[in-house]
């Protein structure tokens, strides 16, 4: 009993950093119809900043201003969104999918030894945060409690999320240029303010997910190239440009990596692949896709 | 409509034999004429020139950008080095053949599903399907070694035993470059008549206009599906001419980066022509092992040019040139 309920949290946590990128990317997309091969170095970036203001920059502060700061990688993200949308992704828009996917593959490049320039090689950490919050029982066993705030972040997060896009004003906005972007402009929506505050929410949704993993595991250089792909099979089954589908994805892959990981580690990742390589071939929009 | 057979004419055999064949020459006598890591370097140019010619027929003749194509070099590369561990073969016939059928089955298999979908699903379902191999190259250490990659010694080529006085080096540069360049020339001609035969011109059909391609009676998917085998064979040809140059595999080349680097070398030489990706596989080889040389944040060197390219020569190396050429002539001919 004590080992399936930390199975299931190690689902949960999975599932809410997972979430988090994937949602960004499934926003993205579907607002802006644009995939950003980059959105995992968003998150990578995230976690970095997190790792240096924890580790470094006030590593000897009191714990709760550590706490308070941890989601500063977010912020740092979600700036970075704001000047890249405008400045490198608008010329886009118009253009072949293919150079969307190119671009946005160099600058996957580009911000990766960003990371490598400001950081250096060697893996950046902030554990302190990690240990500070000790553990809880379960049962005979123990668990981080750490762990189970990454997972009350990412609940909060998916319920932030879908209170400001389905209760709000600017919700609506964002769902009506998701929908129709030229009769959207039509109706006075300024399009190119929706794009930029849309790229800035799911960038800041990427980095909150590595500032929020970077207390339980480091910061490397890659990390944002692993995770692109996992949010890729996340994105897939739950259908690209839905939230919905992006939550579900989550726990899908959160749930059959932790039985992966447990039973069979050898083929765990060829297995969430093959997940999704079906869910296309059944549903090609994915579970809650719109039709293409 | 007129500008049709003024194509057709521009891409007849004869009329490209006056460069073709110094170039040929010029390949022949190159390693004569520099060291022995030049032409090495040439060889590595050469074999992604050959995988990225098939990926140019996906891209350019058929419209589909594929992000998996990582998949199939990867086949043919540990298709080889596990005849190496297992069998103990090596010729390199046998390697080849071996990497021919495996690559094959691999792409008839991944072709069959991913044709069903275009554009952006395409992009990601071979992207994913790339990655299933990718995680068991990684994963089942036993067998492929994981990180550590499999090792595959020099092989002999066409039965004869290696000479050069066991100099692996002199061996590669000398050897091992002229059958590279011999199945990169077979290659090329071969490419060449798939993209000017009645079929390659149904896949440019159906790249420009796929619903008027299907009402004069194109089999799409049965089309697409070809020119993905296609495509995966010339990949896995190339992944099988590296591992003997390269001397080991590892995971790397199967993970979804190097597919990007695929599609970046075809894009830079240009892929709405048939000598682009070439162009572009030999000069991004030297780009980047001059970046990899001159700084440690090479990828950020190429991540730069890469958006530079996309933003402002969006025709490649060989695109722009032929766009310059005209302006150029008529310069002279005052």
């Amino acid at each position: 009993m004590d080992t399936f309920v930390i199975h299931v949290f190690n689902a949960l946590l999975y599932a809410s950093v997972l979430f988090l990128i994937a949602g960004g990317l499934s926003l993205i997309y579907g607002v802006m119809r644009i995939v950003n091969l980059a959105h995992g170095n968003l998150y990578a970036f995230g976690a970095y900043v997190t790792a240096w203001a924890v580790g470094q920059w006030l590593a000897g502060a009191p714990t709760v201003v550590l706490y308070l700061l941890l989601p500063i990688g977010a912020v740092a993200a979600a700036i970075l969104g704001a000047v890249l949308e405008p400045t490198l992704l608008r010329p886009f828009y118009r253009r072949a999918e293919e150079y969307q996917l190119l671009v946005t593959f160099g600058l996957l490049m580009i911000l990766e030894d960003l990371m490598r320039f400001f950081w250096g090689p060697y893996p950046l950490t902030a554990t302190t945060l990690f240990e500070k919050m000790g553990s809880v029982k379960i049962g005979d066993s123990i668990y981080p409690r750490y762990n189970l705030l990454v997972v009350l972040v990412g609940g909060l997060a998916a319920a932030a999320l879908w209170g400001f896009i389905y209760r709000t004003r600017f919700g609506v906005v964002l769902r009506a240029t998701s929908q129709d972007m030229r009769r959207a402009a039509a109706m006075g929506v300024n399009v190119n303010r929706v794009y930029i505050e849309a790229f800035t929410i799911g960038c800041f949704m990427a980095g909150l997910g590595g500032a929020i993993v970077v207390p339980g595991q480091s910061a490397v250089l890659g990390m944002g190239v692993d995770a692109l792909v996992l949010a890729f099979v996340v994105v897939v089954i739950g259908g690209l440009g839905s939230l919905q589908g992006a939550l579900v994805g989550a726990l899908i892959v959160g749930i059959v990596r932790e039985i992966g990981v447990s039973t069979f580690p050898e083929v765990e990742l060829a297995v969430l692949y093959l997940i999704a390589v079906i869910v296309l071939l059944v549903r090609p929009a994915g579970l809650f896709g719109r039709a293409a | 409509m007129s500008t049709v057979p003024l194509v057709l004419h521009a891409r007849s055999p004869a009329r490209v034999l006056p460069w073709v064949v110094p170039l040929v020459v010029v390949l022949f006598l190159l390693p004569h004429a520099i060291d022995p890591y030049q032409t090495i370097l040439l060889a590595y140019g050469l074999l992604m020139g050959i995988g990225a010619l098939g990926f140019n027929l996906l891209l350019g003749y058929t419209g589909l950008l594929s992000f998996g194509h990582s998949a199939y070099f990867g086949v043919g590369a540990y298709a080889v080095a596990l005849m190496f561990k297992y069998l103990h073969v090596q010729s390199m016939e046998l390697y080849l053949a071996g990497a021919i059928l495996a690559s094959v089955v691999v792409s008839a298999i991944f072709g069959f599903v991913c044709v069903r979908y275009t554009r952006i699903f395409f992009g990601i379902l071979t992207l994913a399907l790339s990655q299933v191999l990718w995680s068991l190259a990684f994963k089942f250490y036993p067998i492929t070694g994981g990180t550590d990659g499999l090792r595959v010694p020099t092989p002999t080529l066409l039965g004869l035993a290696r000479d050069n006085k066991g100099d692996k080096i002199l061996f590669l540069a000398s050897n091992y470059y002229y059958y590279v360049l011999g199945f990169f020339l077979a290659c090329v001609v071969i490419m060449w008549i798939v993209v000017n035969s009645p079929f390659g011109k149904a896949l440019q059909a159906i790249r420009d206009n796929e619903t008027r391609a299907e009402f004069i009676g194109i089999h799409i998917r049965r089309y697409r599906f070809v020119a993905f085998l296609v495509s995966g064979v010339f990949t896995g040809i190339a992944g099988a001419l590296w591992v003997p140059l390269n001397g080991l595999t590892t995971p790397d080349i199967l993970y979804w980066p190097f597919s990007g680097e695929i599609v970046f070398m075809t894009v830079l030489g240009g892929f709405r022509t048939f000598t682009g990706p070439i162009v572009g596989a030999v000069v991004f080889n030297y780009l980047k092992t001059s970046a990899v040389g001159f700084t440690v944040y090479w990828q950020a060197l190429l991540g730069s040019i890469l958006v530079f390219l996309v933003l402002v020569l969006p025709t490649g190396i060989v695109g722009a040139i032929t766009q310059l050429l005209p302006a150029v002539r008529k310069r002279f001919s005052r």
